[in-house]
């Protein structure tokens, strides 16, 4: 059985991938280890954890402008999440995914996507839709 | 999008592939958020540290210097990750300074004005009302929109390059008059006392209004702030709710009157000093030894630098306590001119130029001479460096010196 979201049309590829859910918000410079690809600020909700290649599901943006450049520079790497779903990006997170064609997408008319999805469910992420389907 | 004869021509390549790439960048982002039309720009403004770049950003950006790529109108850099003159001492390596020189190369080559500083709205050409500009950084946003007038989204260093390179940004968010109304109403009963208060101010608003969509309408505050309170002010509340305007009653230009951004039906929210004690308190360390005192973020007016200089004179830091100033260059001249410069060097501070600390390769710089207790006046900084692997706490710029005098956090 399949679940199908509907949001705004994103950016990106078609991706898909497994989720990782919390309800907080994202900012590569604040958030993240981006050598290790891991979430390093410790009162982030997903401290600790690995990004790695995950559809990240978050609720918006944080702090500043950093992260346009940061996405392109850890999609170069390979180490990136797959994809990122927020209930509301900010100008930033738009930017920078545009440059790195960096899968991301938002305002889903379901209601808050860290509810509607669950860290560990599979995605397939279709942007230009404004659809996330989640089927497993 | 509806574009112009000269956007098209852009779009097809007339303008060369680095124009091509900036305009495609921009319909792209333009879509997203359901931008009708570009809207010239006055000015762009660039964020674009090495950390942030990488091997990949700097690569990117000489591509497109050697592709002919050369900026329409003026634009200016936000501060540097490594001050040329400075680097070994503070932790930094070649690569670092390698990555750092071939950045700044291809920005000279594109006709980019190497100014390095996040407070361009105090030293080098201030926007004006009504202006529409392509800004990043998001202090320079916050304050160039909320107390100069001006029209700008948070543009990240990739944006701010394209809207350099055609002269011209997809007219979305607070390019809109629209987005520029108030959504939510605090209403505050504390007078902030230090730069570090007002901070703290900002940074409370800025975490309960929480999204770069909301416009906070403020009221109770009654006299004109100075541009460093607001400085503050503003970037604490970027940094902590990715707010890029606000307003305050009968202060800032949009808002004479509450009417004036409709903030008349909007529920009341109070800021009282329980509020901001409540953000403050994780940022508490009293009696904790301290490793470096920062004064950044957002870099240091002249004004800042000369309040500094005043509290160092005559006094010492402790040997385990580091001290770092970061301020532009253009303020740099003059705090050497007044002595400034001196009297924070003779106090065992060290003042770096075009630079911002947490742009330096915060985590590199910490591990290198192990740094972990950070203490520091900016509310933005602590919010930022946690994540680095900092400890990081707050005092007034007094308590800092004091601090770094004693070596230990005294308050």
């Amino acid at each position: 059985m399949t679940t199908e979201l509907r949001c705004h049309v994103g950016i990106g590829p078609i991706v898909e991938g497994i989720a990782l859910v919390a309800d907080d918000n994202f900012s590569a410079r604040y958030d993240l280890d981006r050598l290790k690809g891991v979430f390093s600020r410790p009162q982030h909700k997903l401290y600790g954890q690995s990004y790695q290649d995950m559809i990240l599901v978050l609720n918006t943006a944080k702090g500043g402008v950093a992260t346009a450049w940061m996405l392109y520079e850890m999609t170069s790497r390979q180490i990136a999440p797959k994809a990122i779903l927020l209930n509301q990006a900010n100008t930033i997170l738009a930017q920078g995914a545009a440059l790195a064609n960096l899968t991301m997408l938002d305002r889903f008319t379901d209601g808050n996507v860290t509810q509607l999805i669950k860290t560990g469910e599979h995605l397939r992420v279709i942007p230009d839709q404004g659809k996330v389907i989640i089927t497993g | 999008m509806k574009l112009s004869d000269d956007e098209k021509a852009m779009l097809s390549g007339e303008a060369g592939p680095a124009v091509k790439w900036a305009i495609e960048h921009q319909l792209q982002v333009g879509r997203m958020f359901d931008a009708e039309e570009m809207v010239q720009v006055s000015q762009a403004h660039m964020m674009a540290d090495p950390e942030s770049l990488g091997e990949a950003g700097v690569s990117f950006t000489e591509t497109l210097a050697t592709d002919g790529a050369r900026v329409r109108i003026p634009m200016i850099t936000d501060p540097r990750g490594v001050d040329l003159s400075c680097y070994a001492p503070i932790g930094q390596n070649e690569d670092m300074a390698n990555l750092e020189r071939r950045f700044v190369a291809a920005c000279q080559e594109m006709g980019i004005m190497m100014t390095n500083t996040c407070i361009n709205y105090q030293t080098i050409m201030p926007p004006v009302f009504g202006d529409h500009v392509a800004y990043g950084d998001t202090g320079v946003v916050i304050y160039s929109n909320s107390v100069c007038g001006a029209r700008s989204n948070f543009e990240g260093g990739p944006s701010a390059l394209a809207a350099g390179l055609t002269g011209r940004t997809p007219r979305y968010g607070l390019h809109l008059d629209a987005h520029r109304q108030a959504t939510r109403r605090y209403r505050v009963t504390m007078t902030p006392q230090d730069l570090m208060e007002w901070g703290v101010l900002g940074a409370t608003i800025g975490r309960k209004a929480g999204s770069y969509w909301e416009v906070p309408v403020i009221e109770g505050i009654e006299a004109a702030p100075t541009s460093d309170q607001l400085k503050h002010f503003g970037a604490a509340m970027a940094s902590y709710g990715s707010i890029p305007l606000f307003h305050i009653v009968g202060i800032t230009p949009e808002c004479h009157a509450l009417a004036d951004v409709g903030g008349g039906p909007l529920n009341i929210t109070v800021i009282d000093q329980n509020a901001t004690a409540a953000l403050k308190q994780p940022f508490n360390a009293r009696g904790e030894a301290v490793d470096v005192v920062v004064f950044a973020a957002p870099q240091l007016s002249l004004v800042e630098m000369g309040q500094l200089a005043s509290l160092c004179n005559g006094r010492q830091r402790a040997d385990s306590t580091d001290v770092i100033v970061c301020t532009s260059s253009q303020v740099y001249s003059d705090a050497a001119t007044m002595g400034y410069v001196n009297a924070i060097e003779s106090f065992g501070g060290r003042v770096l130029v075009g630079t911002c600390f947490y742009q330096q390769y915060a985590r590199e710089i910490g591990e290198a001479n192990g740094w972990v207790r950070l203490l520091s006046n900016s509310a933005k900084i602590v919010n930022i460096l946690g994540g680095y692997g900092y400890q990081p706490a707050l005092a007034p710029m007094e308590a800092c010196i004091a601090s770094a005098e004693k070596g230990e956090i005294v308050s």
